[in-house]
Order: structure tokens, then C-alpha cells, then sequence
């Protein structure tokens, strides 16, 4: 399960949006408790693929390590990348998978005509042979305690329900 | 000499974050990487078992490819970094 509030949602679409006809392309910055995670920030990238920009992205070592550093400095872990999809569904292409690694998230923005619709999250199975589908809910208030997960939080039973009980107090 | 392990690798790799080898190119490292994590190899190399080509690999700060790609020597105390890029569409 991909936590994302909706703030951030709305930031990867609007990326999505101002990016087209071309993929946008950013890093998704947070934490892995192993068996959920949760996007905290984000660290919008610019798509180095000036060949093919309209259906290719590349996001490069320099860039990553910009990224992973970004990440470090806030406590977090690079825990996915997100891109867009222009005029095509958010669903992994081929040359997705072909180039994909493993453990991460890797969420797709759908622009249709320059409006933003479907948002998914993937990941890559084991043998690389496909991506399944990452169960993700956007929720409408921001992160429990403020965009930091308490130490033993990581196995909570029902994450979705602490994230609404979090925000009933507020 | 010490390979970084990237994090989305780890998995497959004990959970380490790096491994040591004593090798003495590149390849040779990346070869007992693989063997003793098998599990690494699909994601490392192509079925015809060249190194992928959004898999960077840094013996300290400088990119094989520019170097002698696998046959790169490397001596004690260097650092090998697997370094992604990140690529769709």
C-alpha cells in the first residue's frame, strides 16, 4: 500500500499537466515500513530525454544521486519515481518494464489533452516479467504527525484507519 | 575493495548495503557479486549477459565506460558503486 496525501497528488499532476505533450518525470521521496509506504515529498526532475520526450523519460545517475541526497538530507528514503503518461493510460508500457528495477514504486500520471486523470502506482515483480498494481490511497489531509512516522508504527494492523483518526483530531 | 549495493538491489542482496570481494577488475567483482547473490544477476545483466544498460557502474567516482568497462582493474581500498538510471515511457 502507497499512502500519497493530496497535496502531492496534485503536485505529480500538475507536473504531469505543464509537462505536456511531454512525460514529466521526479523522484517519490518517503518511507518504507516494509509492509506499507508513505510519500512525503517529492523531487520533480527534468526529463533528460530530449530525443523522444513525448514518450520517453530518463532520469540520469547525476540526477539520481541528487535524489537519494535530497532524500537523506530530510530523513527519507527515495522509495519510488513517478512520470507521465500523455494521451496514454496509467498503466507501465513495455519499455517500462524492460527498463524497471525492483522495490520501487513507480507511479503513473495519465494526462489526457493537457487534463490530468488516472494516477497509479506499480511495481516490478521479482522475475521482471510484469508489474503489479500497488494498492495507493490519496488521502484528503496531510501525513500522520505532519509528514513523519513514528519508530513501531511500521506493522500498524490498519493504516488507513490511524491516517483518518489522525485527521478526525485535527 | 567494497561494492555499494543500491537500495532497490538490497533485497537481493541480504539486505546489505555493500559487500567486499577481494577482485581484481570489475568484472571479476561484479561476477562474485552475482554468484554469491544470484537473485542480483536478472536484474544486473540481459539474458545474453551484458550489464544492462541503465546500470551504472562507478569505480569510485568514475563511470566504467569510460574506463575499461569490465576490465576496469580496481586495487584495495577502491569503491564500486552500482548506480541506476531510471528510464520509461
Amino acid at each position: 500500500m502507497l499512502y500519497l496525501s493530496d497535496e502531492l497528488a496534485v503536485r505529480i499532476r500538475t507536473h504531469a499537466a505543464e509537462s505536456y505533450p511531454h512525460e514529466c518525470c521526479g523522484a517519490v521521496l518517503g518511507s518504507d515500513s516494509g509492509s506499507w509506504r508513505e510519500v512525503l515529498d517529492l523531487f520533480p526532475l527534468v526529463n533528460r530525454r530530449d530525443d523522444s520526450p513525448r514518450n520517453r523519460f530518463v532520469i540520469t545517475p547525476e540526477d539520481f544521486r541528487a535524489a537519494e541526497q535530497t532524500a537523506r538530507k530530510g530523513g527519507l528514503e527515495v522509495i519510488g519515481w513517478y512520470h507521465s503518461h500523455p494521451d496514454h493510460p496509467a498503466r507501465p508500457s513495455e519499455y517500462d518494464r524492460e527498463h524497471a528495477w525492483p522495490w520501487y514504486s513507480y507511479v503513473i500520471a495519465s494526462v489526457m489533452q493537457h487534463l490530468p486523470k488516472d494516477m497509479k502506482s506499480w511495481r516490478l515483480k521479482d522475475d521482471r516479467t510484469e508489474f503489479d498494481e500497488e494498492e495507493m490511497e490519496i488521502t484528503p489531509f496531510g501525513t500522520i504527525n505532519g509528514g513523519r512516522v513514528n519508530a513501531g508504527e511500521g506493522d500498524h494492523p490498519d493504516r488507513a484507519s490511524a491516517l483518518r483518526g489522525q485527521a478526525r483530531k485535527r | 575493495m567494497k561494492v555499494i549495493i543500491p537500495t532497490a538491489l538490497r533485497p537481493y542482496a541480504g539486505k546489505q548495503e555493500s559487500v567486499s570481494f577481494d577482485a581484481r577488475t570489475v568484472g571479476e567483482a561484479l561476477s562474485r557479486l552475482t554468484t554469491q547473490y544470484a537473485e542480483l544477476r536478472k536484474h544486473l545483466y540481459t539474458d545474453d549477459g551484458k550489464i544492462r544498460s541503465f546500470v551504472n557502474v562507478y569505480v569510485n567516482d568514475d563511470d566504467i565506460r569510460y574506463l575499461q568497462k569490465e576490465n576496469t582493474q580496481i586495487k584495495d581500498g577502491d569503491t564500486i558503486s552500482i548506480v541506476p538510471s531510471i528510464a520509461g515511457g
